[in-house]
């Protein structure tokens, strides 16, 4: 039988807690002698009785009448069970909500009809979000102290689902209730006439299911590494995805690479795991792994990065603050790091930005650049949900959580692998070089797709930069691949480790004092920043000009000088750019041509109008 | 998504077990030979494949019914158990005890049960000790945290738990503190039999009619738990009986009930 998991937020007091206890009674899931004991209760306290406290299990809340922590209680309809979480709407006890509405998948927010929206009620809103519960309902609660009032229901219903769609949820239906009187919670009330729409049992009934995950790419993170009977098993549960016997692995961020001999399962039935299932896994190959790697597929990796934007809620005691170091857990990888930017603060409750500082309170949310001494291994929330949320540890206590919102892959530059290095100075200076050459070393960097007419423009530029007495050199993709990259594939692993050398073979040459010209696609972003890093890193101002070829993708797929597409098309090559990989398109390039307007030749008259003044030799600017 | 609730189930508490494995250098499991805790020993022997690699205790009142006995020791011999029994002899011997002696039923539970436990917590230095408990058992077990902190004096703060989501357990405390793992939390009296027909897990015939028309549907001491009335004599059987019955698994069990906070505050101070 189907379970889902359900939790019901809202303000304090807003009778969270009773609509659970209501629910339970009119759909019969109460145990024997339940009622009659919260009778028995409530006469010995000589007070009304309290459906609440039918959750509300500690001695505390019953004597407050205020849910402190999350509880669950089940109930079944013929069609599922359910599992209702029941979450404290005191401000106080935000942590507790979170862990509660974290575990759900869906929601419902229950407003009070005669106080409206309140505090709370914006923040768990928002909470629901950060949480990536998509599946919300409302619930307008005592209406019976506005006199079932279709009016102040139409009001306070329209007011919060025009707050839920501010931030992106899409509440699936309001439903006018009392859950002390049980109208419009398991029948339809004739207090409420002018009301068509469902019960909050029909509101339950039609959430849907979670979405498997095993469509999606292969994310199996390492819990530990077992040697029990004398073989090593990698443990973990995939998260996303599946994987197979003969499956060839991707390990991040050791980067190492094996192939799946057996898969250990729980269940036997079957011969695919999928994201969900906890399993064992033996290699062919005997590699040295542990806890906190994350295996994928060669050619779906996920991002592997020390610097990374999130949205944040806060938990903690203390404010987060910049600068102070925290432990970031995702999945089962655990890195020191810390804040290095914090912007966007919002006070959940109202929605209005903060000037946080260096900063941010537990009632706020914030986007935050994060800065780890590791590389981690994750992925946008939106791609990956299990790799794409953390939890931040302050000191021994967990205080926050967050959702990955960008994640500049890994622009850092290679530190050497040895210690025992110095870098050496000659006697030739770049002064010297440049002013023999008559112009600086420096840089242009082509990118688009495959038949843009990179490698054709370079090869121009660099006819016309040689006829004015210039020193240019091409480095092209194909001719170093044939050489310097002969070792390296496809893969978003290697094609970053291509870019990698190139960008530190065009500062070698930059600094001897050529024009270097590269013409790679050079699909990503991050690489392409790094290239300009690895340049630009010894200080010396050699220029870096990024040119971006944009020519639409129809005109290369027309021209297809190499047959590329057509064998992309027909599944023959994988992860070719623009069918079946990504082409992330410069921002903000120094030069965009589009060879399918341009001619040529105005094209190169372009790039030397642009290039010549910038890196033409001047003695006084030396 | 596993396949079926029941791989769902079984799936989050390997995940459970397996990251408690990895996160405490010294653990260990209580086995009260009902059938939670074995069905939660099974799911161990799944989780570390086929191997229980770390002791198991049983908190031995004298109390329980024989049966239980001469069952835990074969199960602990087939399946290789590291068995550590504990007893409060001094309590014993005293004979402070319910009924015979001058205790109630929560001062004899906290006697016999609990203090044993701290014992074999202290001496044995445990810092993680997983326990079998479900949420839906009682209603301060749904409160629960599945890593859930005890003090020094072995205490439970449930107004002050620390929060936990996104599969991401608290596994670092301040020195003294020992962590209850419970990696059952999630399941239901219902799943638990379920689970047990699926895999023909082996149960104490005490669960089962023995021709009297009753039963136990929960296991305690003897003076304090009362088979109820059933003529289940299978799995399937009990299953059926289960999705008609009203009542409260517990009710069996005369300790929850001697007052409105007893059992609350028996767990603040330890209890599983």
């Amino acid at each position: 039988m189907d379970r889902l998991r359900l939790v019901i937020v809202g303000h304090v007091d807003h009778g969270k807690s009773t609509l659970i206890g209501r629910l339970l009674l009119d759909t019969g899931s109460l145990l024997e002698g339940k009622y009659e004991e919260l009778q028995a209760v409530a006469e010995r306290r000589g007070v009304p009785l309290e459906l609440a406290n039918l959750t509300d299990a500690l001695q505390a809340e019953r004597d407050q009448n205020v849910t402190i922590d999350t509880t669950q209680v089940w109930f079944r309809t013929p069609r599922r069970e359910y599992v209702l979480i029941d979450a404290p709407g005191h401000r106080q006890f935000v942590s507790n909500m979170v862990t509660g509405a974290a575990a759900a998948d869906a929601a419902l927010i229950v407003i009070d009809a005669s106080e409206g929206i309140q505090e709370q009620s914006r923040r768990h809103g928002h909470l629901l979000r950060l949480l990536g519960i998509e599946q919300v309902s409302v619930v307008v609660n005592k209406l019976d102290r506005v006199e079932y009032s279709g009016a102040r229901f139409q009001e306070v219903a329209a007011g919060y689902l025009d707050f839920l769609a501010r931030l992106g949820i899409a509440a699936k239906a309001a439903v006018p209730v009392s859950a002390l009187h049980g109208d419009n919670v398991a029948a339809r009330s004739r207090n409420t006439d002018w009301y068509e729409g469902p019960t909050v049992v029909d509101v339950l009934e039609a959430f849907e299911m979670p979405r498997s995950q095993a469509a999606g790419p292969l994310r199996f993170p390492i819990q530990d590494v077992y040697r029990f009977d004398e073989r090593r098993v990698l443990v973990g549960r995939i998260e996303s995805g599946s994987v197979a016997a003969g499956d060839r692995l991707l390990f991040l961020p050791s980067g190492s690479q094996g192939t799946v001999k057996t898969v250990e399962r729980p269940q036997a039935d079957g011969d695919q795991s999928v994201a969900g299932d906890c399993i064992g896994v033996t290699l062919i190959e005997p590699l040295f792994l542990s806890r906190g790697e994350v295996a994928s597929r060669l050619d779906d990796a996920p991002i592997h990065t020390q610097q990374f934007t999130a949205r944040v809620f806060w938990l903690g005691r203390r404010p987060l603050m910049i600068g102070r170091k925290y432990r970031f857990k995702l999945v089962t990888q655990e890195c020191e790091g810390e804040i290095v930017r914090l912007t966007g603060v919002v006070d959940v409750s109202t929605l209005q930005p903060v000037a946080a500082g260096d900063a941010m309170t537990a009632d706020c949310v914030g986007d935050v650049t994060i800065s780890t001494r590791q590389v981690m291994v994750l992925d946008l929330f939106e791609r990956v949900h299990a790799l794409g949320r953390f939890v931040i540890v302050d000191d021994l206590e967990v205080s926050g959580g967050g959702i990955v919102l960008s994640a500049a892959a890994d622009t850092a530059i290679a530190e050497p692998a040895s210690t025992n290095i110095a870098r050496t100075v000659g006697q030739v200076s770049r002064d010297e070089r440049h002013a023999r050459h008559g112009h600086r070393g420096a840089v242009v960097w082509f990118t688009g797709l495959s038949g843009a007419g990179k490698t054709t423009l370079a090869y121009a530029l660099e006819r016309g930069l040689f006829n004015l007495g210039w020193r240019p050199f091409v480095l092209d993709g194909d001719n170093l691949r044939f050489g310097l990259t002969a070792d390296l594939g496809f893969s978003a692993i290697d094609r970053r480790e291509n870019i990698r050398r190139v960008a530190e073979v065009a500062r070698l040459f930059a600094h001897a004092g050529l024009v270097v010209i590269t013409a790679f696609i050079s699909p990503s972003h991050a690489d392409r920043e790094r290239a300009r890093r690895i340049v630009e890193q010894d200080g010396a101002g050699t220029p870096f000009l990024e040119v971006f070829v944009s020519t639409p993708l129809e005109v290369c797929e027309a021209r297809d000088p190499k047959h590329l597409y057509a064998k992309a098309r027909a599944g023959e090559i994988k992860e070719f750019t623009g069918i079946s990989a990504p082409f992330e398109i410069p921002q903000h390039p120094d030069v965009a041509i589009d060879t399918s307007v341009i001619s040529r030749e105005r094209a190169i008259m372009i790039l030397l109008d642009y290039l010549v003044p910038r890196a033409r030799y001047r003695h006084e600017e030396e | 998504m596993p396949r079926d609730h029941l791989a769902a189930l079984e799936s989050e508490s390997i995940y459970i077990l397996r990251e408690a494995f990895n996160r405490f250098a010294s653990l260990a499991m209580l086995w009260s030979i009902g059938k939670d805790s074995t069905v939660l020993l099974w799911l161990v022997r799944k989780a570390f494949l086929g191997h229980v690699p770390f002791p198991v205790v049983h908190i031995d009142t004298t109390f329980k019914i024989p049966s239980m006995i001469e069952y835990r020791d074969m199960v602990a011999r087939e399946w290789n158990l590291r068995l550590i029994v504990a007893r409060n002899d001094q309590a014993l011997e005293a004979g402070a005890t319910f009924p015979e002696g001058r205790a109630t039923r929560v001062e004899c539970c906290s006697r016999l049960k609990k203090d044993p436990l701290q014992r074999v917590v202290e001496q044995g230095g445990y810092t993680g000790v997983i326990v079998g408990v479900r949420r839906d058992e009682e209603p301060t077990r749904a409160k629960e945290r599945y890593f859930s902190p005890r003090n020094q004096r072995m205490e439970w703060t449930p107004t002050q738990q620390p929060p936990e989501f996104w599969s991401q357990f608290n596994s670092e405390f301040p020195p003294g503190t020992h962590v209850r793992i419970h990696p059952l939390l999630h399941w239901t009296e219902l799943n638990v039999w379920e689970y047990i027909e699926r895999e023909r897990i082996p149960v104490i015939p005490l669960y089962f009619d023995d021709g009297t028309g009753h039963r136990y549907r929960s296991l305690g001491c003897a003076p304090c738990t009362t088979p109820i009335a059933s003529t289940g004599r299978t799995v399937s059987e009990i299953l059926a009986e289960l999705k008609a019955v009203r009542t409260a698994e517990r009710s069996g069990r005369a300790q929850d009930r001697e007052s409105e906070d007893a059992f609350e505050n028996l767990r603040r101070d330890g209890y599983m």
